[in-house]
């Protein structure tokens, strides 16, 4: 019963969610509209996964533990769970467990391997506002990198537009399951994300050609003035709904604008790459101005510098562990940004990849922020640092009711790690998607392969 | 000019000298010489050497003592192939001088060009991963970016020596072959080797015998190349198979000493390399198939090299990221690569391949004394350096970054930010 209310609420908030999304016309919910998710789940036994040691998501860690998961959800975490007779046992003693990862920055697909010209389709660098673009229309299914990532534990991911525009395009959250197409990828639920970007990258790659924006100051300018036109266009189509007139002729679509009346409506999320501590707070100032929630700044290399202000307001921040130097706007950071974002009440930090090698071993990236920060004096424990690679990125993308912690209801989206994942030397032995076994370390029939490598490599004996 | 430089090698040689004596009590001290680490054993630092390994090491009166506690000892991590000291900023131009542009013409080639010339032992970069344990690098002529095949010379530095920080012995040719390189080949990789052909024919021939022919060297190029086809070491990255074999013959012919660079797909011709004796610089997380050229890449291609014998080390941490190649380490191991060859890729190894066996990359009396105290497992992510000497010299651990985390560390600071330094 207990199930049922969790799940059943789950069923009503997509509901309600679809239903105002039907007279906004943003499109910006994966199973409503065009290009809807068609994600179906594999189906899989019933798997109880017995004497491990569960670090759950929430912030606890459970010692020789048990979690059931059947009909794609998780059933029931104890010791000593009963179970029927046909769920099939799976002993993880000296093993932990984890919420399926969840990488909240990847181009893959959208940037995928081989890195050939013609599959180069992540950035739409025409213009510095391209809201109009969704990054789905880019993702290849047959990136290699998709099969990587989940022997890497990956279970979830944000797939964005590069970081030339300050406007991108929208992100979309995906299934890392194998797939023809990437509709079969698309997390049901899940609400569209909006890639914006701060800093030297639009100034670089526009003031290089000696058009707007060539500076920060033309950055700012530049956000605005879209936003200016995004909220004319919402208000347009908000008075159209309130009207009865049936004859009253309905206002013109206009992709661009439908993308940001989506973020004003508060159906698309923020994803802002932005570096600089000053930028960040540039940026939620403007959100003020034009009354929208910035969801999660990305990079973030600053973020350390005003964890307070970000943690007051609400909105995460997605970083590298250890990346810096690069260029000028990643020139202060320091290994102990995550855990200073994390520190404050409300912090919210989460660790992200923007890599196709780095999402392969998201864990240990958190494992070497957790050790700075704990070196630092803030006492992080494995069951906190976990959040940042599940929870967190889970709630950031608008999926947290549905995935991210291991909670009776939730998706059975789950890593059964050969090892304490904090460490180099820790591998996913098994990684569930929906209950479904979709990477196992051991057996090569759980180990999908993409369409491009078939064939590709001979036997390793020749 | 003369003057000045015995000046401050007189200044260098009386620092160490002066340098106080450290014994480091109680270490479990991994070699990188032998497989087995050597339990609760003492290591006595003294003139920039080690000066002592072994039980119960009796401090001269003026030593520093360190209580090492069983914890790891182990040498100073080389980073792999690097710009520390060359590189501040990767995307400020200004900041970066690991290569040159200076070529005018398809195929022309700068040999001469010595990246070492450009070393900042001041840099903040190096500082920061210099605390990592990190005490000696490769640097690299960046070949990509130089608008030829051959990017030119680079060496093995120590962090820790000032201005004079070449390893002796370890210059080296840097070249690009492949996929990579053929912008610079007519854009065919065919091609490169008959660059290279020509190069050598150019460089070993007498000036007036090439007037009328389309050069590809300076007089000063000429020289130089002709002093690596006699006795020098070519650094080639290569990642295909196919490559790697063309250019295993071509080293052949020319009887050319060869270190792979890359090598994404080396495991597949391990035994050639292996009877060849060339070792492999590889990054052991390069398993995506980046390029058609690396479509057999994969994650114990360290495993498979050193099982048929190949000698490794490990690149891939970049430039500021250097400190990464522990890491990097210890995913080879996750995927079955032996722990203390692992180690060894990282210290011993590349000190062998760079041609400073003598004296480099491990922990034995007369060697030089850069070592490193550990927190724990040095592979492991968790870990960290606490005590890092170069030469005997503690080095800084108060970095740029140290210094910004202190300042930002306290909640809420009596005073401001900027007056805590």
């Amino acid at each position: 019963m207990m199930r049922c209310q969790r799940i059943c609420r789950l069923l009503l908030g997509t509901a309600l969610l679809t239903l105002s999304l039907t007279t906004s016309q943003t499109w910006a919910q994966s199973d409503a509209g065009p290009f809807a998710s068609t994600y179906t789940p594999l189906q899989g036994p019933a798997v109880v996964i017995r004497n491990a040691r569960i670090l759950t998501g929430t912030g606890e860690q459970m010692d020789n533990a048990d979690i059931l998961l059947r009909d794609g959800r998780i059933i029931e975490l104890g010791t000593g769970l009963e179970v029927d007779a046909d769920v099939i046992e799976i002993d993880a003693r000296e093993r932990w467990v984890t919420p399926g990862i969840i990488d909240i920055h990847s181009h893959l697909g959208v940037y995928p391997s081989p890195g050939t010209v013609s599959h180069a389709d992540g950035n739409e660098i025409t213009s510095p506002s391209t809201p109009e673009v969704w990054a789905e229309h880019s993702v290849w299914p047959q990136d290699p990198g998709f099969e990587a990532a989940r022997a890497g534990g990956i279970t979830s991911m944000l797939a964005l537009p590069g970081s030339a525009n300050l406007f991108g395009g929208r992100a979309v959250a995906l299934k890392n399951v194998p797939a023809t197409t990437y509709q079969g990828m698309k997390f049901p639920g899940a609400p569209h994300g909006l890639k914006m970007a701060c800093g030297e990258n639009p100034k670089r790659v526009y003031g290089g050609k000696s058009t707007a924006p060539m500076t920060r100051m033309g950055n700012v300018a530049g956000y605005r003035a879209q936003w200016i036109k995004a909220a004319a266009y919402k208000d347009k189509w908000d008075k159209y709904h309130a009207q009865d007139d049936q004859d009253a002729e309905q206002p013109q679509r206009d992709l661009a604008m439908e993308t940001l009346a989506g973020v004003l409506n508060g159906d698309i999320l923020i994803h802002m790459h932005c570096y600089r501590a000053d930028e960040m707070a540039t940026i939620l100032d403007l959100a003020k101005e034009f009354d929208y929630q910035v969801t999660a700044f990305h990079h973030a290399v600053e973020a350390y510098k005003i964890a307070g202000l970000l943690a007051e307001q609400g909105v995460c921040a997605a970083m590298w562990a250890d990346w810096w130097g690069f260029k000028m706007e990643a020139y202060d950071g320091i290994q102990e940004n995550i855990a200073l974002v994390d520190r404050p009440d409300g912090g919210c930090a989460i660790v992200h990849s923007d890599s196709a090698e780095g999402i392969q071993r998201l864990n240990q990236e958190a494992a070497k922020a957790m050790a700075r920060g704990n070196r630092a004096g803030l006492d992080i424990t494995p069951a906190e640092a976990i959040k940042w690679i599940t929870a967190n990125p889970a709630e950031a993308m608008g999926i947290g009711a549905q995935t991210g912690t291991l909670e009776a209801g939730k998706m059975a989206d789950v890593v059964v790690w050969n090892g304490n994942p904090f460490s180099v030397y820790a591998l996913a032995d098994q990684v569930y998607v929906d209950g479904a076994l979709v990477y196992d370390r051991s057996d090569a029939a759980h180990q999908a392969i993409s369409d491009f490598m078939l064939g590709q490599q001979p036997a390793a004996g020749e | 000019m003369r003057y000045f430089l015995i000046i401050s090698l007189a200044t260098m040689l009386a620092a160490s000298a002066l340098a106080q004596p450290v014994l480091i009590r109680g270490a479990t001290v991994h070699t990188a010489l032998e497989r087995q680490p050597l339990q609760n054993t003492d290591v006595l630092l003294n003139n920039g050497k080690i000066a002592a390994v072994g039980e119960s090491l009796r401090a001269p009166d003026n030593a520093r003592i360190i209580e090492a506690g069983g914890r790891a000892l182990t040498p100073g991590l080389f980073a792999g192939i690097t710009g520390l000291g060359i590189e501040e900023v990767s995307l400020e131009e200004d900041t970066v001088d690991n290569s040159v542009a200076l070529t005018n013409e398809l195929g022309m080639m700068r040999p001469e060009f010595d990246v070492t010339l450009a070393f900042n032992p001041l840099s903040a970069v190096l500082d920061a991963n210099r605390a990592e344990g990190i005490t000696w690098t490769l640097l690299g002529a960046n070949v990509v970016q130089s608008g030829g095949l051959i990017g030119g010379q680079g060496a093995a530095v120590s962090l820790g020596h000032g201005f004079s920080p070449v390893l002796e012995g370890s210059r080296s040719l840097f070249v690009n072959l492949g996929a990579d390189a053929a912008q610079f080949s007519g854009t065919s990789r065919a091609a490169q080797y008959m660059l290279i052909e020509q190069a050598i024919r150019e460089a070993g021939s007498a000036p007036r015998n090439i007037e009328f022919e389309r050069r590809m060297l300076t007089l000063t190029g000429r020289g130089i190349l002709a002093r690596y086809l006699k006795d020098g070491r070519w650094i080639v990255d290569v990642d295909r198979a196919s490559d790697i074999l063309q250019l295993l013959r071509l080293a052949d012919k020319h009887d050319l000493q060869l270190v792979i660079l890359g090598g994404s797909e080396a495991w597949r011709v391990a035994t050639q390399l292996s009877e060849a004796k060339v070792p492999v610089i590889l990054n052991a997380l390069d398993n995506l198939p980046g390029s058609f050229d690396q479509l057999g890449a994969r994650l114990d291609n360290a495993a498979l090299l050193s099982e048929a014998g190949v000698r490794i080390a490990f690149t891939g941490g970049g430039t500021h990221n250097a400190r990464k190649i522990r890491q990097i380490a210890g995913n080879a191991v996750a995927h079955g690569l032996d722990w203390y060859i692992a180690l060894r890729a990282i210290t011993r190894s590349p000190a062998i391949m760079l041609g400073l066996a003598d004296n480099t990359g491990g922990i034995r009396a007369g060697f030089r004394a850069d070592v490193v105290l550990w927190s724990g497992d040095p592979l492991e992510v968790t870990s960290y350096a606490e005590n890092v000497w170069i030469a005997g010299r503690p080095v800084n651990m108060d970095t740029r970054q140290q210094q910004l985390l202190e300042r930002y560390l306290p909640e809420n600071p009596d005073t401001p930010r900027h007056y805590i330094k």
